[in-house]
């Protein structure tokens, strides 16, 4: 299954993801400007991508404890979330999001 | 005048690895002195997952990041390592026998025949709000802390954020602010309710304003904020201000790692897999911060790599002198010294 990936300089990107992965996880494997500095323990709001609109009722709302974590990006959008909590499976395959610029490395 | 520290090693870094290195340094008869940009010991496993379980651990199928780091302090305490928190390491310069003089951002000097960089990610700072041209305000009229309250005395405020940082900011220095305008991205506070009441009131009164939404784009000249945009549901607003503190929290910066002459690879310190030590003699790297062939970011490796570096770094602070290999469980020379024989 595949992922489509507009990083911050609006660069597309094809990438392969695997079934169970994380969203943060396939854009970090294929080495794309992630920071990811907790690993996907939720804490830290740095995998932040918006989600294609197309895609918003298949990915679903954000937990509440996301959400929380979300208060520690300046740049958030009602389509905003955490990539490290939307897992990979088939109804996602064609996911499009976009990195925020608040997840890139430095 | 700087205060000035001699040790066999010091530890940048108070995280699990960092921790676990005083225990087999402790081993060798080698003394610790620990410096930490965070105020307590444990790392990203106090600072960004104290509550979240680790399963990985061996020998324990489940433990918190705080349980984790209180148990190491509990570990190491026969050792009394001695910690510094709350500072940077400026500099590393080594010294003409081979030593080294680092110095920090609390104007102290340490002396220590060996350094072990143990800095995970790299330092804890302030996470820096997506704002194109914040840079030229930064430490004029943007911060990301308060130093010296008098510096918001008469301003016109503005404070982003809805954590304790930006709560108790805002009843701290509504006393003596000209205007005061806290802002955040919705009207939900990750902060204690007894703040978040006291700020209501506070709005109530008129004192202070809130208004849900998020920094735009800054004017202002020479370094000088006059107004600070924000994106809110009611559309664009211009806020006058001449004081800017956004609290997003913190986030890992490699900082002065980066110009200490050591050999890097994309952010991490290039090491070998035999001492772990750095392209710099006497420097060693361990945990998240090294980088070798086949690498893991795992706290068990980070482990591994503390053992193998105590035993170099005792060659080089004890030349010559032979070290023979014992067990904690069989050696009653390492029992006296964990205190338990």
């Amino acid at each position: 299954m595949k992922i489509l990936v507009t990083d911050q300089a609006g660069v597309d990107h094809e990438l392969e993801g695997l079934e169970g992965w994380r969203v943060m996880e396939v854009i970090r494997d294929w080495g794309l400007n992630i920071k990811a500095e907790c690993g996907g323990a939720l804490s830290c709001a740095t995998c932040h991508v918006y989600v294609d609109k197309d895609w918003l009722d298949v990915v679903g709302a954000p937990s509440d404890e996301e959400e929380d974590m979300l208060d520690s990006v300046g740049d958030v959008r009602p389509n905003s979330r955490l990539s490290c909590q939307i897992l990979m499976n088939d109804a996602l395959d064609g996911l499009k999001v976009t990195l925020a610029a608040s997840a890139a490395k430095d | 005048m700087s205060t000035e520290i001699t040790t066999d090693v010091v530890v940048i870094g108070a995280g699990p690895c960092g921790l676990f290195a005083a225990f087999e340094l402790g081993l060798l008869d080698l003394k610790c002195h620990f410096i930490d940009i965070l105020d307590r010991p444990g790392g990203q496993c106090a600072e960004l997952y104290p509550e979240k379980p680790i399963y990985d651990i061996p020998g324990f199928p489940v433990v918190t990041g705080q349980q984790l780091t209180d148990n190491l302090m509990a570990q190491i305490a026969p050792f009394s390592p001695e910690f510094h928190f709350n500072r940077m390491v400026n500099s590393i310069v080594k010294q003409d026998d081979g030593s080294f003089d680092l110095t920090t951002d609390a104007d102290e000097v340490f002396h220590a025949k060996v350094v072990v960089i143990a800095a995970g990610g790299g330092s804890f700072q302030p996470k820096r709000p997506p704002v194109d041209g914040i840079e030229a305000y930064e430490n004029k009229s943007v911060f990301y802390s308060v130093r010296k309250m008098d510096d918001f005395r008469g301003q016109d405020v503005v404070i982003v954020g809805g954590g304790d940082s930006a709560l108790d900011w805002t009843l701290n220095l509504q006393p003596i602010v000209n205007s005061l305008t806290l802002v955040h991205r919705r009207a939900v506070f990750k902060a204690a309710p007894a703040s978040v009441n006291k700020m209501q009131e506070l709005v109530a009164e008129g004192k202070i304003n809130f208004l849900t939404g998020q920094i735009g784009k800054l004017d202002g000249a020479d370094g000088q904020l006059t107004h600070v945009h924000l994106t809110t549901d009611a559309g664009d607003l211009a806020v006058p201000a001449t004081r800017l503190l956004p609290f997003f929290g913190l986030t890992m910066k490699l900082g002065p790692v980066a110009d200490w002459g050591l050999e890097l690879n994309d952010n991490t310190i290039v090491v070998d897999t035999e001492k772990f030590q750095t392209s710099v003699p006497g420097i060693f790297a361990i945990g998240d911060i090294n980088a070798y062939p086949g690498k893991l970011k795992l706290i068990l490796s980070g482990f591994h790599e503390a053992a193998l570096m105590a035993q170099a770094a005792k060659a080089i602070v004890a030349p010559g002198e032979r070290v023979v290999f014992q067990y904690t469980t069989s050696s009653t020379k390492l029992q006296k010294k964990l205190g338990v024989a």
